[in-house]
């Protein structure tokens, strides 16, 4: 180990969570331990494997090879026929003896921090070269600006910097990657969409045809109980907005972004941060691709490539899986004092309906049943083009009842009364899922870190009460990327985005909002209570800011408390079972690949979620990746069917001892949405 | 030698297809497009085969409307050397297809053109076949395995047919047309995509090559299926005769 970490490369380290890169790891792995001693963390085995490089290959995650991989949800294409697959069982096996001995080694390397930095020292001077990595060098692709997300904010950012480079008649070259296979594949939300940003961003998109083109004409709020539906006046006012398909905004915001010079990468999946040797971020690295389920290189294998930027702007969503790992490496929620994030699952159909029922323009919120007092959600339904009606139902990831299944929920909704009769002898076109922020003001973290800043959801700026954050996510991106010009062209620093952020407009509205999710704490009556108190009577003037309860993952009561929910079967008119609808997403990714969801520790669902909580993600979960089956021995196993993910990070949030970690598969994968 | 690869633009496979409300095809706006798999595994075949010293240069054609030019473009990220796009924007049917791909071998002179065995979106499994008649080359359709012979010109193939593999030796110039477990394609690395969009993609038109690319078929009607009625469980087998002969009528 001695020898592995004085010959290794220094300058670099990196959070990795999946590159073939095992010499480097020597290096990354001690600080890997650092910051996330929990994790058992595959490539850790590797260096310590001696045959790292032939076909039977370094290990893969271990809970692949303990737990029965599921059946795919239909095969691709034809990459589920791979000739290379080898049989890697007793070494798995000392792979992983080997690895929890390592760990037990880091943990003792954690306490000698200062030991470590000296270690760091004496290997800097080696310099940049890799000189000692027997694997040939990833490419490095040099930017000005790398953006790690082809979304609102990600995409309003580059086109802003464009837009200033234009100005000030300089050019900077701006990188988007993208893990969807083409930008707008993984977007999804409601969407009644304020134009204030896009306003400021291109004020003429109306003219370049966005696909903006339903105004919000009428403006529905009910409360729901299992029969019936209670008129209440509307909170919204969505006078000036306009019902779009968020994908299809951001596929045109794309396209402007391209003509503008943006280079967008669609395909690819940043799944590290790369750091320089003073632990400031100097870029990401995607993706190796055409690794096979036991962890060997297939015959199309591709190492990932770097690409390095002088800013890295992350505006990956919600719940990003790289903007986690950056947010608790330089503790980026202490340091704005902020509280953490909480969440929502929101599951959304586009429905095709019959001339006659649809009334385009209609937006209509709803309250109360399916859900209960206790839970936070509501459902929403609009109405587009096209005959095409979007409907979904939001549930806070706060619920305390283990056994509600948000899915179910969804399909109990469909059946109400008022609801039923629009949907019969329609046809569903698309089905999908995705977690949202209801954190609000209190849980903004500080969103710049050294070499790049968080933008859009990953920081989380969602105006709770409006239900929309895709204006204040492309305003942040904004920001940003006007902070980002400023370090490039004047060297100034990216603090400026922070300032600018609560100079802004963004600043004010969630201030004023910041209220209204905290008080349903206290149930549905008393938050409609306060929030009624908020809206008309303090007008967002309240001296006191409420806090959120307890974080997502801890509110989930113990099993015993609660008594399993019978759900209706699904009708197959109005309802539908789970693999019906995620054929309806369009979802897949290649099979053979280690599955990305990574349990830190492989036991755990066993010993905890089972028998405390009765398994919850195999509820909460809108894609059935998670279901706990008969082993051959009778006993009830989980079993992770990674094929099926619909990318919604719902598990990574709600897991109760937090040990689902969403790591990203290979780019490309994942849904395809189109019209969501 | 050259080796000609065509490729066609479908929908993608993982998106669920609807059928249009007119019925007059599928639903192609907003839906994702990308490379016929099939074709992805011919040129990957062909990419080997440069890449073994056995061709001097890969040329990507791509028949259709002007976004194909997109599929030519991950055709040259793989890895191909030149693309050729021409441009059609009337639905085109293998014997057109078929037309146009002679007419530019004819110009390109390969010594090897490959084709995907069929296309996802239409089941043909025809252009190659086609092709190889209309300029008289021999043909390996399903190939599973190629091997190449240089000095003695030929093509060794063998095929999955129904009854197992057949192995074909053919001269070259020759037609051969891919299935699916001949190889595994690559993918396009960040900075082949990078380099591709500054390779040169030239353009045809049908006209431009003398080929008539008016159909004899036309599509009337595409409907889906009907959907799968649920079964009935009959209690005895003289129940089960009155239903095949009374309500099935089958017997």
């Amino acid at each position: 180990m001695f020898r592995f970490l004085s010959k290794s490369n220094n300058t670099i380290r990196k959070l990795s969570s999946k590159s073939f890169h095992p010499t480097l790891y020597a290096s990354s792995s001690p600080h890997h331990c650092k910051s996330k001693i929990s994790t058992i963390h595959p490539q850790i085995a590797s260096p310590i494997s001696s045959n790292a490089f032939d076909s039977s290959g370094s290990s893969s995650k271990p809970s692949d090879s303990r737990y029965p991989t599921g059946s795919p949800n239909g095969s691709p294409f034809f990459r589920a026929l791979d000739r290379n697959s080898s049989f890697s069982g007793p070494q798995m096996a000392g792979n992983r003896f080997f690895s929890s001995g390592y760990l037990l080694n880091c943990k003792n390397l954690k306490n000698g921090k200062g030991n470590r930095r000296g270690f760091l020292r004496v290997g800097s001077f080696v310099g940049e070269s890799r000189a000692f990595s027997s694997e040939p060098d990833r490419e490095s692709m040099e930017y000005d600006v790398v953006i790690v997300g082809a979304g609102p904010s990600g995409l309003s950012a580059a086109i802003r910097l464009k837009q200033m480079c234009r100005a000030k008649d300089v050019d900077f070259s701006v990188c988007v990657v993208e893990k969807g296979a083409e930008v707008g594949a993984h977007i999804l939300s409601g969407n009644v969409f304020e134009p204030r940003a896009l306003d400021e961003l291109l004020p003429e998109w109306k003219q370049e045809e966005a696909p903006i083109n339903v105004p919000v004409s009428s403006d529905k709020f009910w409360l729901l109980t299992k029969d019936r539906a209670f008129s209440l006046p509307s909170p919204f006012d969505n006078k000036g907005n306009y019902i779009i398909s968020l994908s299809q905004l951001v596929r045109w915001l794309g396209g402007k972004a391209e003509e503008l010079g943006v280079e967008i990468y669609p395909g690819f999946a940043a799944s590290e941060i790369l750091y320089d040797a003073n632990h400031n971020v100097i870029g990401i690295g995607t993706n190796d691709m055409g690794i096979a389920k036991d962890g060997s290189k297939k015959d199309n294998f591709q190492h990932g490539v770097e690409l390095r930027g002088r800013v890295t702007l992350l505006a990956e969503g919600c719940r990003g899986s790289l903007s986690e790992k950056v947010l608790r490496d330089y503790n980026l929620r202490e340091k704005a004092q902020a509280q953490h994030q909480t969440y929502a699952l929101g599951i959304k159909e586009v429905w095709e309906i019959d001339e006659a029922k649809h009334k385009t323009g209609t937006v209509l919120h709803t309250l109360g049943w399916p859900l209960d007092h206790r839970t936070y959600g509501g459902s929403f339904l609009y109405h587009m083009n096209d005959r095409q009606v979007s409907i979904g139902l939001v549930v806070a990831l706060n619920y305390h009842n283990p056994f509600l299944n948000p899915y179910e929920e969804f399909q109990k909704l469909k059946h109400h009364p008022a609801i039923k009769p629009l949907l019969e002898g329609g046809t569903v076109l698309q089905y999908g899922a995705r977690t949202l922020n209801e954190g609000g003001f209190q849980s903004i973290p500080y969103p710049v870190f050294p070499g790049g800043a968080i933008i859009g959801c990953s920081a989380g700026f969602l105006n709770v009460p409006k239900i929309k954050g895709t204006h204040t996510a492309m305003k942040s991106g904004m920001l940003a990327a006007e902070a980002a010009f400023d370090v490039l062209h004047e060297g100034s620093s990216m603090e400026k985005y922070w300032d600018g952020l609560r100079n802004s407009w963004i600043w004010e509205e969630l201030h004023k909002a910041r209220n209204y999710r905290p008080a349903f704490e206290y149930g549905l009556v008393p938050g409609l209570a306060l929030s009624a108190l908020e809206h008309y009577v303090l007008k967002g003037r309240s001296p006191l800011t409420l806090k959120h309860g307890k974080p997502d993952h801890e509110a989930t009561d113990v099993a015993q408390l609660h008594s399993p929910i019978q759900y209706p079967k699904p009708d197959g008119i109005v309802s539908f079972d789970v693999p019906t609808s995620l054929y309806r997403s369009n979802t897949n990714h290649d099979h053979d690949q280690p599955s990305h969801l990574h349990l830190r520790d492989p036991q755990i669902p066993e010993r905890v979620n089972l028998p405390d909580f009765a398994g919850p993600e195999s509820r909460y979960c809108p894609a059935r990746v998670y279901e706990y089956v008969p082993d051959e021995k009778g006993e009830l196993r989980l079993q992770i069917n990674a094929q099926n993910c619909l990318h919604c990070k719902a598990c990574d949030i709600k897991d109760p001892k937090q040990n689902i970690e969403w790591t990203v598969p290979e780019g490309g994968g994942g849904p395809g949405y189109s019209v969501m | 030698m050259k080796i000609m690869v065509a490729i066609k633009r479908v929908v993608d496979y993982a998106v669920k297809i609807r059928v249009k409300s007119d019925k007059s095809g599928v639903e192609t706006s907003n839906v994702k497009m990308s490379m016929n798999p099939f074709c992805e595994i011919g040129l990957e075949e062909a990419l080997r085969i440069k890449e073994s010293g056995l061709a001097s240069e890969v040329i990507a054609v791509s028949v259709g409307p002007s976004q194909c030019v997109d599929t030519l473009r991950t055709g040259l990220a793989m890895g191909a050397d030149r693309a050729i796009h021409v441009e059609a924007s009337a639905t085109l049917y293998p014997l057109s297809v078929a037309k146009l791909l002679k007419a530019l071998a004819d110009v390109e002179k390969p010594g090897l053109l490959i084709l995907g065995k069929q296309a996802i979106d239409d089941d043909c499994n025809q252009t190659g076949q086609m092709v190889a008649g209309l300029l008289n080359w021999p043909q390996g359709t399903f190939a599973s395995k190629v091997v190449l012979d240089k000095e003695k010109e030929v093509a060794t193939v063998e095929r999955e047919v129904d009854g197992g593999l057949e192995t074909l030796c053919l001269d070259l110039p020759a037609v051969i047309t891919t299935d699916l477990r001949l190889n595994q394609p690559r993918y396009a690395t960040l900075p082949n995509i990078m380099k591709a969009k500054s390779k040169v993609i030239k353009k045809f038109t049908p006209q431009e090559l003398n080929v008539d690319i008016k159909s004899d078929l036309e599509v009337i009607q595409v409907t889906e299926p009907p959907k799968r009625k649920a079964g009935v469980i009959v209690s005895s087998v003289d129940e089960l005769i009155d239903k095949l002969k009374n309500e099935a009528h089958v017997i």
